[in-house]
Parts: structure tokens; C-alpha cells; sequence
């Protein structure tokens, strides 16, 4: 059985980590590649680095950085952040990178998944979806959440998982930063209408949070970044205590 | 040295990597003669293996692999272009391991593609070199749709959902793993290390 997947996020800036509370008030708490090695070797399963640079000299920075990672992690990462094209990805695959993951450029050019899906196989896309709830409905953002989108969440993911996404990253914007757990209800829903795994990002703020959203929430992967960057919870403590709770994790 | 086989399909970066971060000597290349005098070969692979076999067919390399004597590993679809036959694609492949590469079955409760980390279990059955000091029931990485019948040649198996597949196959000096050595943190750095020392 294919063990649920613990992935630390880095929220990178000119080549430096950061995070933000509901994706606001950005503090920088550490180094890229010197974080993803030691959770590499704590046991992470996977790691997801988002470029959210916005400048062209940023993004130059963070393909040299992808470069630096790929040489020193034995782990498989993810990249993501201002792809927009197949030149994009290809770049960020010839610089190592094992999957990137699209969003807003998605919601607006969803071709772009079915392209480079296409050219680099399914394995290599995430489709990643910030989505807010309105009135009990999930409608997808861009910009940190600021912009809603015409998607909703479900019939959304179901066309990136038919255009060829090989997984789904969904981060609901109303628990983000919150630290009072994953919106385990859409997740099971999401795992449930969709073949392909589903990630969970956004409101991990302890460990049960975790168990929850893997087990009733059904998700592969669940996706955190602060309490791991504070040091809040020990990827070794944590996986023991996923495994005590009947978790199958590595 | 340790040759790369670049027959342009997929990213060798990964496994490029992974022998800088043993210490390794390597050249990425297509040449018959460099490949012919290497220590050890590597076929990495990802995507379709149809694709990757009509690539491979087109650089002529297919005849001096097969003659090859000294160690060598496919990876993921290098490893399934070495089986009899894939689905994937309906191709005749290289023919080195005795077995069918088939997609795997729709499952609710076994998503495709077979992605992420599971265990290998059975290393005793050809008991390789290649799992030297490596445990059954280490996890290691996977990323797959279509998976290699058990066979004789299967010295590591892994299940996914109701399906026991060939984790790894062995046929005399050639090996293949399913998963990813280069991605499966200290467990694959210890395998490709044995494929190194073979």
C-alpha cells in the first residue's frame, strides 16, 4: 500500500524561505536548500518549493536554486510559482525538478496543464488550487485569494485530473494560516470524485490535524509549511505518531 | 566510468545527481564504444515506453545493450523497455527479463498512477547484491501506470492494491527497478551504491 505522504512547503523569496499568515505579513525564517536537506533527511516524503518572487530576476534566481536542491536532496520536489508556459516547466525540469505545480496560469490558460501533460507526463503536473468558500460553495482564487475566479473547486479539479494533472494540491484559503486544522469534508469529497491523489494544504496546526484530514479526509498527502518551519512539530515525532494512530506513512 | 544512456527520454538530471552525490564518474552519452567499455550502464527512462523504445531503437543501441556483460540497470521504463512486452503502447521490447508489462487495473482504492513511496518486499528471492544491507519492507519511490508481471527474474516484488508486481528483475548482469533509486532517499543511495561496487 502506497504510504499517506508528509511534504513540508517552502514558500520561497529571492532564493529564501519564507511564510506568510493567510498569505499576508511574509517573515523570512531560513535558507532553501540547507531546509529542504534537513527535512529530507528527517523523513519528508516530498517537498514543494513556490517561487513567490514576482520579478524576472527572481525567477532567475529560484531556476539557479531549483538547481542547487535537485544536487542535494535524494527526495522527490516539487516547484511552483509563475509558470505560464511549457518553456517554463521545461526549464525547471532541466534544472531538476521532479513535478511542478501550476495554478492561476492554469485557471487561465487550462491548456497549459493538457500541454506540458502531454509533452512530460501526467506524473510531472500538480494542479494547484486555492479555493475560498462562498456560501457553501468552493470557488477558486488567484492572487493569494484577493481575485475569485469563475471555477469551482470540484468541477475544476475534475478537468485538470481529465487534461492530465497527475495530482491535485488543494489549499482552502479560509484555513490557511489558521492552524485549526485541514477542511477535511472537501477533501474526503475532492478524494472521492477524483482518481488521482489529492494534497491537503492549509490549516495543519498540530498533529491530529494531520490524522484527520489522512484518514477521514482521505487525502494522500497532507502539505504544511509553519509548523515545521517553527519547529512546532518533528517530522520524525509526527510520523510516530501517525503510525500509532494507524497511519500506513513511511 | 559509468555511462548514462541518453536516447532522449526523459530527465537523466536526476540520476546525474544522485552519482555526483556518491562520488561517482559518468558520462552521458549514445555511443556504442563508450557505452561497450563502461564499467556499468544505466538506462533511466520515464513516459511512455512505446515512445522510449522507438527512441532507443532509433539510436541503434538496442543489439549492444543485449551484448552488454557488465552490470546494468534500467530504471522505471528503462527497466520495462528490458521486459518481453508492453501495453503500454503494444510494443515489442528488448526482451532481456521475462515478463509482460501491464497497465494496472482501475481501483478505487488503488489510485494510477502508482505514486509515492511503498515498500519492496521478497529481496530474498534471488538474493541480489543489489539489495545488500537494504531490508524487505524498506520504502522506496514509485511513479507508474503500467508494472511488470512476476516472473523468474523478479528479485523484489511491491503490491499496489490487489496487484503484486516485479519491483526489481535480475537476468544475469542485468537489473531493472520499477522505483526510482535517485528519488528513494537513503534506501535508493544504498542501492545504486551497490550497483556501483557489483
Amino acid at each position: 500500500m502506497v504510504a499517506k505522504r508528509i511534504i513540508p512547503c517552502l514558500d520561497i523569496r529571492d532564493g529564501q524561505v519564507v511564510k506568510g499568515i493567510n498569505f499576508l505579513g511574509i517573515k523570512e525564517v531560513g535558507d532553501a536548500v540547507e531546509m529542504g536537506r534537513r527535512y529530507s533527511a528527517e523523513g519528508a516524503d516530498e517537498l514543494v518549493f513556490l517561487d513567490i518572487t514576482a520579478t524576472f530576476e527572481g525567477r532567475k534566481t529560484f531556476a539557479k536554486l531549483v538547481e542547487k536542491i535537485a544536487l542535494n536532496i535524494n527526495i522527490p520536489f516539487t516547484v511552483g510559482g509563475g509558470i505560464s508556459t511549457l518553456e517554463d516547466a521545461a526549464r525547471l525540469l532541466d534544472a531538476g525538478a521532479d513535478k511542478i505545480s501550476v495554478n492561476s496560469s492554469a485557471i487561465a490558460n487550462p491548456q497549459l496543464i493538457s500541454d506540458i501533460a502531454a509533452r512530460y507526463g501526467n506524473q510531472f503536473v500538480v494542479c494547484a488550487i486555492d479555493a475560498k468558500n462562498v456560501d457553501g460553495k468552493w470557488i477558486a482564487t488567484t492572487h493569494g485569494g484577493r481575485n475569485f475566479t469563475d471555477k469551482e473547486l470540484f468541477s475544476w479539479a475534475r478537468e485538470a485530473q481529465d487534461r492530465g494533472a497527475g495530482e491535485i494540491l488543494f489549499t482552502s484559503m479560509d484555513h490557511d494560516g489558521t492552524k485549526a486544522g485541514y477542511a477535511c469534508e472537501t477533501y474526503a469529497r475532492l478524494s472521492e470524485i477524483l482518481t488521482i491523489p489529492v494534497i491537503a494544504s492549509g490549516g495543519a496546526g498540530n498533529t491530529q490535524h494531520i490524522v484527520d484530514v489522512l484518514t477521514e479526509g482521505k487525502a494522500d498527502a497532507a502539505l504544511a509549511a509553519s509548523i515545521f518551519h517553527y519547529g512546532e512539530i518533528s517530522i520524525p515525532e509526527l510520523k510516530f505518531q501517525l503510525r500509532e494512530a494507524g497511519v500506513n506513512v513511511r | 566510468m559509468i555511462a548514462i544512456i541518453d536516447y532522449g527520454c526523459g530527465n537523466l538530471r536526476s540520476v546525474e545527481n544522485a552519482l555526483d552525490r556518491l562520488g561517482c564518474e559518468y558520462v552521458l552519452t549514445a555511443d556504442p564504444k563508450t557505452i561497450v567499455e563502461a564499467d556499468k550502464v544505466i538506462l533511466p527512462g520515464v513516459g511512455n515506453a512505446a515512445e522510449a523504445m522507438s527512441n532507443l531503437e532509433k539510436t541503434g543501441l538496442v543489439p549492444v545493450i543485449k551484448s552488454l556483460r557488465r552490470p546494468v540497470l534500467g530504471i522505471c521504463v528503462g527497466m520495462q523497455i528490458m521486459c518481453r512486452d508492453s501495453e503500454e503502447g503494444n510494443v515489442k521490447c528488448m526482451g532481456i527479463f521475462d515478463s509482460h508489462v501491464r497497465r494496472f487495473p482501475e481501483d478505487p482504492e488503488a489510485k494510477v498512477p502508482h505514486m509515492g513511496w511503498n515498500c519492496i518486499g521478497n529481496l530474498t528471492l534471488g538474493k541480489c547484491k543489489l539489495f545488500n544491507e537494504i531490508k524487505s519492507g524498506s520504502f522506496v519511490y514509485f511513479v507508474h501506470s503500467y508494472r511488470a508481471d512476476l516472473c523468474q527474474d523478479t528479485i523484489a516484488t511491491c503490491t499496489h492494491g490487489s496487484q503484486m508486481f516485479s519491483a526489481a528483475l535480475k537476468y544475469e548482469n542485468f537489473y531493472g527497478t520499477q522505483f526510482h533509486p535517485e528519488k528513494s532517499g537513503d534506501v535508493g543511495e544504498l542501492l545504486l551504491k551497490n550497483f556501483v561496487n557489483l
